[in-house]
């Protein structure tokens, strides 16, 4: 049974509770429903069947970015099957009249990246996605958790869900990160330290100032793996940073709105008396550039380190360290830098916004990618990908020999032609690195942050990104 | 709506912790816009790539009840993963524990997980590998797995617990009741209103 009492959580799970069901879940209504192709279409044709419509269309904000191909664009796909999806969203919005962001629009991208970027995202909204990285948007203090396909059939036709209340785990990290640490790696080192499973029945709350000095989009990366660590959301409170950046975007609060938006953001932050049912402390000092080694996000260690033997291993972390091993063919006690990798991909939902790709761009410039690897990148987002060319961005990155795409998920999971061949290793930016995960039933998958597959691409092999670092004055 | 009391038929026992839904259905599946056909590419790359995989084996063809580890089902969102469970014939599900989309995705398609100690999924296994063709029951009522010579005890949160036997495991028709509440809700939500951005040519709630 949760305890918590008076964090963020609690308040806007209690503001958005229509009820209590027969079946004692909480009724909850969903502030922002944001739907794409790959789990609606389904959900559309339950509603057929019942012969129901969509209850609050405007609160419905629709996107395609999962079988986006990223290199031609043009309609019809030579994917048949991926045109289909396409057209069945196209038609679906257009006869629920919904909000639809499509390729060419000028706004479309992966619908974590998009939802914040024109301001959809908020404080205090819950929010829901046929999609496990929802919990992105947490970064903005909304409670945002992903579902499935009958859950995104109830939303359409009730803006509500049929939930148990989650517990919340208070993340408190403390200090500065490291040169050459970045968000993707407090994260991937949490759910290393806690496990992949930990978070099950819990909402985490990342706080302390670790956090607070991030950005948003750093924020965004640690929140969108709070799943990884098996947590159905992840939320950061809103704070000035998060005002700054809403403040102007499209779908923002304006004028006298703007004001009335802070205050009641403003009272939403968790107390600073507030209860949780658990509460875990990190040092950000103790955090170095983190990768992985096996087939779960959870199976990470330093750069520096060597694949670990089982016998350093608990017990019960035995048999998926075998598998692991086995599957990625990596030896225990062999150090991971130096490990050859043949795909490099920055993009994602965890690792696709601009402030990823200026960080990547940055260490690209002047160097070249390792012969015979394949390198891309993937903006997040048509607005993204705008800024990033208007930035010159991608000339740094064309130069240095790395592909540039048109925005989607791509080769996170496959869905479209982007994919790893046969054994190949990829250096990755995005979130999970199990098995057949990149399009390849025996590809492999490491996880580091953006700044780390370009260290691995202009190197060939796995890299300390430090190495690439301006030595400081 | 259709109470879900009892399961009863063969088992399968399925080795493994943490195996994430793109293991259950890899992403390729996914390229569809109806889960039909999804039950054949259950595990599709774990079973062409272990050649022995339990979903292939003939003495478990027509089981039932899939037994599991910890943390079944952890990973993307895709409610494809229990619908390809479903359509390939497995109608229960008894295991260590689950991921909760995944959990919660079942409950929404009337596929219940028990959870159970792991002493007594290893003795599951141990029944199944002597005798696979021996017939299990997952009472829900009971909350028990019964075999012919042993009972295990399961669980199950109580709310899903009670959906199954009341047969409301379909959340809409519950939801849609609560119409009037919904909008008093939303009504009370200040960013509902902030929400519509000007020019914005979107009708209100229906």
């Amino acid at each position: 049974m949760a305890v918590s009492r008076a964090t963020l959580f609690d308040k806007v799970w209690d503001l958005h509770t229509v009820g209590t069901l027969a079946s004692g879940q909480t009724q909850l209504f969903i502030g922002l429903h944001l739907i794409h192709e790959v789990t609606s279409p389904q959900a559309f044709a339950m509603l057929r069947e019942r012969g129901l419509g969509v209850l609050y269309a405007e609160r419905t904000v629709a996107t395609v970015d999962h079988i986006v191909p990223t290199q031609s664009q043009q309609r019809p796909f030579a994917d048949t099957l991926a045109e289909q999806m396409i057209r069945a969203l196209e038609d679906n919005c257009a006869e629920f009249g919904i909000r639809f962001y499509n390729i060419g629009s000028g706004s479309q991208g992966i619908v974590h990246v998009i939802a914040p970027e024109q301001g959809f995202t908020q404080p205090g909204m819950t929010i829901a996605c046929g999609d496990s990285h929802t919990a992105t948007h947490g970064a903005f203090g909304a409670i945002a958790f992903g579902i499935g396909t009958s859950q995104v059939r109830d939303v359409l036709a009730t803006q509500t869900l049929a939930l148990d209340k989650l517990k919340v785990r208070r993340i408190e990290m403390n200090g500065s990160l490291h040169p050459g640490v970045f968000a993707k790696d407090v994260i991937l080192h949490i759910i290393r330290k806690l496990g992949v499973k930990a978070g099950v029945g819990y909402a985490y709350e990342f706080a302390g100032t670790t956090f607070e000095a991030m950005n948003m989009e750093e924020r965004m990366t640690v929140c969108n793996m709070a799943i990884e660590g098996g947590a159905r959301c992840g939320y950061i409170n809103p704070d000035a940073v998060t005002y700054a950046y809403l403040k102007g975007r499209d779908f923002a609060p304006q004028g006298a709105d703007w004001e009335r938006a802070v205050a009641w953001w403003e009272n939403l932050r968790s107390d600073p008396d507030a209860q949780y049912d658990d509460t875990i402390h990190f040092d950000a000092a103790e955090i170095a550039p983190t990768v992985t080694w096996g087939i779960t996000p959870g199976q990470g260690i330093a750069v520096d380190e060597i694949v670990p033997r089982p016998e350093e291993l608990p017990g019960e972390d035995r048999p998926l360290a075998e598998e692991a091993y086995r599957y990625m063919d990596l030896a225990p006690g062999v150090p991971i830098v130096g490990t050859k990798v043949d795909v490099c991909f920055i993009g994602s939902c965890t690792n696709g916004r601009l402030s990823d790709l200026r960080e990547a761009a940055n260490l690209a410039r002047g160097r070249h990618v390792a012969p015979g690897v394949k390198a891309f990148v993937v903006p997040g987002s048509e607005r993204v990908k705008r800024q990033a060319e208007a930035e010159g961005l991608h000339e740094v990155f064309l130069e240095a020999g790395f592909e540039w795409r048109e925005p989607g998920c791509s080769m996170c999971l496959a869905m479209n032609p982007d994919r790893l061949e046969g054994r190949q290793l990829s250096a990755s930016s995005s979130n999970r690195n199990f098995k057949g995960r990149q399009g390849s039933a025996s590809g492999r998958t490491l996880l580091m942050s953006p700044a780390m597959v370009v260290a691995a691409a202009v190197s060939g092999a796995v890299a300390d990104v430090r190495a690439l670092l301006e030595p400081t004055p | 709506m259709s109470r879900i009391v009892s399961i009863e038929g063969r088992a399968m026992p399925l080795p493994g912790h943490d195996i994430d839904t793109d293991r259950i259905i890899p992403a390729r599946f996914l390229r569809c816009v109806t889960f039909d056909g999804l039950g054949e590419a259950v595990f599709a790359d774990d079973r062409r790539q272990s050649g022995q995989h339990p979903f292939d084996a003939p003495h478990h063809q027509g089981a039932r009840i899939l037994v599991v580890g910890r943390n079944f089902g952890c990973g993307s969102s895709r409610e494809h993963a229990p619908q390809a469970l479903a359509k390939w014939g497995i109608r229960a599900i008894v295991g260590e524990s689950y991921a909760e989309i995944f959990f919660g995705n079942c409950v929404a398609i009337g596929l219940p997980c028990a959870t159970a100690r792991q002493a007594h999924i290893e003795h599951l296994h141990t029944a199944v590998a002597e005798d696979p063709q021996i017939p299990l029951t997952l009472d829900l009522e009971a909350l028990e797995v019964r075999l012919p010579q042993s009972r295990v005890p399961v669980e199950m949160p109580a709310g899903a617990h009670r959906m199954f036997l009341a047969g409301t495991w379909d959340a809409t028709g519950q939801l849609r009741a609560g119409l009037a509440a919904i909008r008093e809700i939303a009504g009370r939500l200040p960013y509902v209103d902030w929400g519509s951005p000007p020019g914005s040519s979107l009708g209100k709630a229906g």
